[in-house]
């Protein structure tokens, strides 16, 4: 059997974290898919502070972890929010049709 | 008292500049010719004051400049001599105003024009009123702004506005001179005031300076700076080429500005300043010498002149160089006078011309005219007067202050003197002469215009003919009526007194008969002898000018002054103007300067602008790598 440390969760987090990361830059086609390629860099973010708060036996990294979650709902209601009046507005919520802000 | 005189005209000026499109035409005229004529009677009645009750005030309005040892009041100071200005000035100014009123009926911007004629009433009352140099500047250039905006009035005419510029040019050359002489009185004064300054003269009148690297005197040299100021104003020889340009104004101006005040300033300042310039002999011949020229050259050139309003203006010029040669050989008073005399039949005659140019609806030729005397009475018959005054034909007041001055020239004795005299009968035999032909070529002789039919001639309205008749009056009576008291053998005691400064008693004797005699004289003879050459034989007058068709030319284009300072200066400062344009301005200040900066911070703007893709997943990543680059940073250190 494989010892799980914390090497291993550390580097769960990382893989999810580059995966949201490069899911920003590579997606063409949806604003959505933003949205949860940001969720996912949150998650990493997340998953980092509860292993280390089982690692170092303390509990404020998962109280902490628990106040990211909740603010990320509400980031991510915002978001969809934005995205739904943005396609009311223009019709649409491609990216590469969202270029308006070129100088 | 003194202030209402002064401010009267600001008053009017302001008011018809600024509110004349609320108050309309008719009423900013009267109301401007109103306020001007109130300030006139005022002035008659300090002048009365002046005159038996010796009355002297110097108002201070206010302290206009206190910097360390420089102090200077506006003030109005009242003396014999300003209080003799104002009422030429005023009567003048006042008449010229309700002239107006008919020579400009057809213009479009009348309350501009009467504004401006205010202006300068009350720029030259601050002139004449001052009691030191620097509010006579002030004057001297309040007066010169009024004449460029006056001479461009008709700004849609091209040549009026060169004129305006030229004058305003040449005006500038003679100021120049005008405030390095301030700028010495001051010093070595320490002050600006004329008391002050006039009672110090006495101790420099030895004391040396180096100017350009030549030792001069410094009373024979601030007297040449002020004399070359007097002389761009004034319009003497080698300054003068403004001033037959600035015909190009309405008439009235011609005759306010160009004749009777304004240009008199320069005559004005010598006899202010004759307390300096008595102490400058080699100073005062300089006068002489440029008023003879000038009186004799301009009158050289009037005789054959073809514009009504040109031949008048070198007549002006010549007229001017006369009181400079009075003042020149120490008769201040009857430079004065002759100032004095000559505002009246000098602004007749202008005026006169108005009509006629008026009459002929604008044309200004005298070749264009010609046999109206019948079909314009009042206007031949003023005209005639404003002749007869200017040739000195005995009894009128030219005749009494033009011979006053040969005589005094001959009561000198010295060789100047002599000189003077000679070249004064002279001019005053052409002056009759061009005075005549002017006369004859207008008014007589065969009528010869072709656009305007004889039967459309008619006389001008009585709101033109009645200053005329006023200035008339002035002409004719003025130098009998106020001989005596100018240039009577106790004028120096009983009326100038401190005002000027006589540093040689006036000499009390009698001139010999016959040079009382000689030049009315000849004026007298020169009437049949013009009459003859313009009118009767013109063919002998043809024969001459082919004879001598050089000499003819020489003097129809003015004696190639214009030329040689095209040539000579005109044409050299535009090329150096153009090379500091073109090259210094543009080609290497702009290019390297602001128009080099805009061109660069275009250019790196452009492509800096490519950065901004407006795609959100470029400025993420750019924020990540940033993000990335901050964190290494933070950890690594």
């Amino acid at each position: 059997m494989i010892n799980i440390g914390i090497g291993h969760y550390l580097f769960l987090a990382a893989i999810i974290f580059i995966i949201g990361v490069v899911g920003i830059f590579l997606n063409r086609r949806n604003v959505i898919i933003i949205l949860m390629s940001i969720e996912l860099i949150l998650l990493a973010v997340n998953i980092n502070l509860v292993s280390f708060s089982i690692f170092t036996q303390d509990l404020t990294g998962q109280i902490f972890t628990l106040f990211i979650l909740t603010v990320a709902a509400a980031e991510a209601a915002i978001g969809l929010a934005i995205i739904v009046v943005y396609y009311r507005n223009k019709g649409t919520i491609k990216i590469e049709d969202i270029n308006s802000l070129k100088g | 008292m003194e202030y209402t005189i002064i401010f009267l005209p600001l008053i009017g000026a302001i008011v018809s500049g600024f509110f004349g499109k609320i108050i309309g035409d008719r009423f900013s005229e009267i109301l401007t010719s109103l306020l001007v004529s109130v300030s006139t009677i005022l002035s008659f009645i300090i002048f009365i004051d002046v005159v038996t009750q010796n009355y002297s005030n110097n108002i201070e309005i206010i302290s206009w400049i206190t910097s360390g040892d420089l102090k200077v009041n506006w003030s109005i100071k009242i003396d014999a001599l300003s209080s003799m200005m104002l009422v030429v000035v005023g009567i003048v100014s006042s008449l010229v105003h309700i002239y107006s009123i008919g020579y400009m009926i057809h213009d479009d911007s009348k309350t501009r024009f009467m504004s401006y004629l205010s202006l300068f009433t009350f720029a030259m009352l601050t002139l004449v009123t001052s009691d030191n140099f620097l509010q006579l500047f002030f004057g001297w250039e309040g007066v010169g702004l009024c004449s460029y905006l006056l001479i461009g009035f008709w700004y849609k005419k091209k040549s009026a506005n060169s004129a305006a510029i030229k004058a305003f040019i040449v005006n500038r050359v003679g100021d120049f001179g005008f405030a390095l002489g301030i700028f010495l009185i001051f010093y070595y004064f320490k002050t600006l005031n004329y008391s002050d300054v006039f009672s110090q003269v006495s101790n420099f009148s030895g004391m040396q300076t180096s100017f350009l690297g030549i030792d001069l005197n410094v009373i024979t040299l601030t007297c040449l700076l002020l004399f070359f100021g007097a002389m761009g104003k004034s319009a003497q020889i080698f300054l003068h080429t403004w001033l037959p340009d600035a015909m190009e104004g309405p008439t009235p101006v011609s005759a306010l500005i160009h004749a009777a005040t304004m240009v008199t300033a320069g005559v004005f300042l010598v006899v202010r300043c004759s307390p300096m310039f008595e102490h400058s002999q080699f100073a005062l011949n300089f006068v002489c010498i440029i008023g003879m020229s000038t009186a004799l050259f301009a009158a050289t050139i009037a005789l054959v002149q073809n514009d009504i309003k040109r031949i008048i203006a070198y007549s002006t010029c010549s007229q001017l160089g006369y009181m400079f040669f009075a003042a020149g050989i120490g008769a201040y008073h009857v430079a004065m006078f002759h100032l004095f005399t000559h505002a009246f039949f000098k602004a007749l005659l202008f005026l006169g011309s108005g009509s006629v140019i008026h009459s002929f609806k604008k044309e200004q030729d005298v070749r264009q005219m010609g046999g109206v005397w019948r079909k314009l009475p009042y206007t031949w018959t003023i005209m005639l007067i404003g002749t007869l005054a200017l040739t000195g034909f005995p009894f009128l007041s030219g005749y009494y202050s033009k011979d006053a001055i040969i005589e005094f020239a001959y009561l000198r004795n010295s060789l100047i003197g002599f000189f003077a005299v000679f070249i004064g009968i002279f001019t005053a035999v052409l002056t009759s002469i061009y005075s005549w032909r002017l006369l004859i070529k207008t008014f007589h002789g065969k009528y010869s215009n072709n656009k305007i039919n004889i039967k459309d001639i008619h006389e001008s309205p009585s709101v033109m003919l009645v200053p005329l008749i006023l200035l008339a009056i002035g002409a004719v009576f003025s130098g009998f009526i106020f001989r005596d008291l100018f240039i009577g053998h106790d004028s120096g005691n009983n009326f100038w007194q401190d005002s000027i400064l006589f540093l040689n008693p006036i000499s009390k004797d009698h001139p010999p008969i016959w040079l009382i005699l000689i030049t009315p004289l000849l004026v007298v003879i020169s009437i049949p002898v013009s009459y003859h050459l313009f009118l009767k034989d013109k063919k002998f007058h043809y024969k001459l000018v082919e004879k001598y068709n050089k000499n003819y030319e020489f003097l129809l284009n003015k004696w190639y002054f214009d030329e040689i300072y095209n040539f000579i200066f005109v044409k050299n400062f535009k090329k150096a103007g153009l090379f500091f344009w073109k090259i210094g301005d543009i080609k290497i200040i702009d290019q390297f300067g602001p128009d080099g900066f805009a061109k660069l911070i275009k250019y790196f703007s452009n492509k800096a602008v490519l950065f901004q893709s407006g795609y959100i997943y470029h400025y993420a990543l750019v924020m990540l790598v940033g993000f990335s680059i901050l964190l290494t940073y933070l950890i690594l250190i």
